[in-house]
């Protein structure tokens, strides 16, 4: 095996990985790369595990075989203490922003840093108005996240991530159901973050235009595989029929439109009998 | 053939919970000194699981009471014994209606609420979430809330029973006209502190500690869906229930048995 | 600030009315407020039989409670039982001739230890005896007493 955990240039290493649900692979045998200080982008049709993925990264779930290392840690061998020190640099933006709904904005953006450090709360009052700052929400900080539209809670779910200077933020679908102006401030605010704190990101989406504006490697999934990989100019030009396909939006093609089933005629003329 | 193909992996579903609701509760317990050392989350809880079931425990504890004023006093005065109605009422609901029915609404209305609460906080990957935050989920949401009704039952069953005593004296001194003197004599020379008021404190804590178990961990454990949460809470209130009926047998038993 | 300050005093009042709700339960219903096992004395008496007693029989006096049963063993020498009895230390001036009886409250009533003063002028004292005692009245025995005795005066 090249264990590559030495190679610098790497936040992220997976290696090898697979890992199923039930009887289902979702991920068989792959490995990844993902840059210090570049925008990687996972992307593939839906359910695909592109959050499994991250989650994998995360510790949150053990892979049934295969390592995945993060800054040169082996992350399903840490210590429970140790994996926590780890996460505590790790910032991740949920699909729906994950705010805790019993509080306030500003208490959300404070909440690791009232967790996990001994600030005086004038501080923590700064940090907090200036990562709502950097997100453009200060004026909303004593507002509930019931009170918050799908784009504004992602936003402060990203002025919380970003609570602890993290040195790498995933995001889970950071695109899925903004309209075009939202899209637009989260598209602006993924790259500057990642340009002004030199952040590693890691992008999961499926939405192929801006990801391909932002990204500067991108891994396509389909069917527990890797079909494609390179810079966005070069996924653009593959001749691979998968990525094709994924980029065109076809509706059928080497992903196939229909669920697995049998035979449509013999199923509309059978008895109907359960199965 | 299929029967007890069902009832083996039944049982062994039955015992897989049983396994992972134990070591939730383990780590429920080594949580509990950070959250002893943060006072405001416990505070917090004891408000949500307490303050708000003290209304619906102490009209219930009222009204209880006052029923079994009636009726202790018709079965006793049959007997020209209407004196030792304080003896039953305050037995009958120290003992045994205190703690199971403030624990039996302690599940309706407090352990209801705490398993859809978490079980939506684990739909909306709040929980999640907060495990990426490095935050334990366990130790700072359930604990508190763990505590908190740990805590609350024993004060409400007290107040259940307290407020029973004197809905049975209102009904029994105050309408049907038993002496108010034998009312509470009798009942201080019967009631044993020991055997009965501190059994039926013991009857409580236990109670408590099940039904907060049980909801925390059906919400913990639940399919996060909606279907997920509301069939989680649905088992919360039906399994605090027999569980609370059943060990209440038990206790019962061990408690008053040797009498 | 001042919804938190708001929650603090509920949960002040919820925890409380519960803790009062407990010390009326201990002090006024049950019977930790009459006796504690610190301000009372304890004497024994001697039983032919002493019946249904029971440990927590009440101890009166002129129909008053001033004490309760507190142990009942056999003694194998005299073949008598044994009966211990807490007195409330309030009532320190019980005449050492005092008599002793098991009497039954009401027809099918409990059982309990009736205490009636002589006149002597020593009182009894911690550990002491009481010496007096009347055996409870077995009903069976009373029942077989009577038939016996109708019995023989019908022969006369």
């Amino acid at each position: 095996m090249n264990n590559r955990i030495s190679d610098q240039d790497n936040l992220v290493s997976v290696r090898d990985l697979t890992f199923s649900r039930g009887n289902k692979k979702i991920f068989d045998d792959i490995s990844l790369d993902f840059q210090r200080g570049k925008v990687t982008a996972i992307m593939g049709p839906s359910g695909t595990g592109k959050t499994t993925m991250l989650k994998l990264i995360g510790g949150q779930l053990f892979p049934d075989k295969g390592t995945v290392f993060v800054d040169g840690q082996n992350v399903h061998k840490l210590r429970r203490a140790d994996l926590y020190t780890l996460r505590k640099r790790l910032g991740m933006l949920f699909q729906s922003g994950a705010l805790l709904t019993d509080m306030s904005v500003f208490d959300n953006v404070a909440f690791p840093l009232r967790e996990h450090t001994q600030l005086p709360e004038s501080m923590i009052r700064t940090l907090v108005l200036m990562k709502l700052q950097a997100v453009g929400l200060r004026g909303a900080s004593q507002l509930m996240p019931n009170e918050l539209s799908g784009g504004m809670a992602r936003r402060v779910a990203l002025a919380r991530a970003i609570a602890l200077d993290p040195m790498m933020i995933m995001y889970d679908e950071p695109f899925t159901g903004q309209d075009p102006i939202s899209m637009g401030v989260l598209v602006h605010l993924i790259k500057s973050l990642n340009n002004i704190l030199g952040l590693t990101s890691i992008i999961v989406s499926h939405d192929v235009h801006d990801t391909m504006a932002i990204a500067d490697y991108i891994y396509v999934l389909s069917g527990g595989k890797i079909v494609g990989q390179g810079s966005p100019k070069e996924i653009q030009e593959s001749d691979s029929e998968w990525v094709q396909q994924f980029m065109t939006g076809a509706a059928d093609g080497p992903v196939h439109f229909h669920y697995p089933a049998k035979d449509y005629i013999d199923d509309l003329m059978s008895s109907g009998k359960r199965y | 053939m299929d029967f007890i193909e069902n009832l083996g992996s039944g049982t062994r579903a039955g015992f897989n919970k049983l396994g992972r609701g134990t070591h939730f509760l383990i780590q429920i317990f080594s949580g509990v000194i950070s959250v002893l050392l943060r006072p405001r989350l416990l505070l917090k809880q004891m408000y949500s699981v307490g303050v708000m079931s003290f209304l619906i425990i102490t009209i219930s504890g009222l009204f209880v009471g006052m029923v079994l004023g009636l009726q202790g006093y018709y079965t006793l005065s049959d007997f020209g014994a209407e004196e030792t109605l304080g003896v039953m009422v305050a037995a009958s609901l120290v003992r045994e209606l205190g703690p199971v029915v403030s624990a039996l609404l302690f599940a309706g209305r407090a352990g209801s609420a705490l398993t859809a609460e978490i079980g939506l906080m684990k739909a909306t990957e709040q929980l999640s979430g907060m495990e990426m935050m490095a935050i334990d989920p366990v130790k700072r949401i359930v604990t508190p809330r763990f505590l908190a009704g740990l805590i609350s039952m024993p004060l409400l069953a007290g107040l259940f029973s307290a407020v029973g005593i004197m809905g049975g004296q209102i009904v029994g001194c105050g309408l049907l006209g038993v002496d108010e003197g034998a009312y509470w004599a009798q009942m201080q020379s019967n009631i044993d502190f020991y055997d009965d008021i501190i059994n039926g404190v013991i009857k409580s804590i236990v109670f408590g500690f099940v039904t907060s178990w049980i909801a925390l961990f059906e919400g913990y454990d639940s399919i996060p869906t909606s279907e997920g949460v509301s069939r989680a809470t649905t088992r919360t209130v039906v399994n605090s229930a027999f569980t609370i009926l059943g060990l209440d047998f038990i206790l019962t038993a061990l408690m008053f048995g040797d009498h | 600030m001042q919804h938190t300050r708001n929650q603090d005093t509920l949960v002040g009042l919820f925890v409380a009315s519960g803790i009062a709700g407990l010390f009326f339960l201990a002090m006024h219903v049950s019977n930790l407020s009459s006796f504690t096992d610190e301000d009372s004395y304890t004497i024994t008496a001697k039983f032919e039989n002493s019946g249904g007693l029971k440990v927590k029989s009440p101890v009166s006096a002129a129909g008053v409670k001033i004490g309760k049963v507190t142990a009942i063993t056999f003694d194998p020498k005299t073949y008598k039982s044994v009966v211990q009895l807490s007195i409330n230390s309030k009532y320190n001036t019980l005449p050492d001739d005092t008599t002793a009886s098991v009497f039954t409250a009401g027809l099918l009533g409990e059982q309990y230890v009736n205490l009636e003063p002589g006149g002597s002028d020593t009182y009894l004292k911690k550990g002491g005896e009481i010496e007096i005692t009347q055996s409870a009245i077995i009903l069976e025995k009373a029942i077989g007493q009577f038939l016996f005795k109708s019995a023989a005066e019908e022969k006369k």
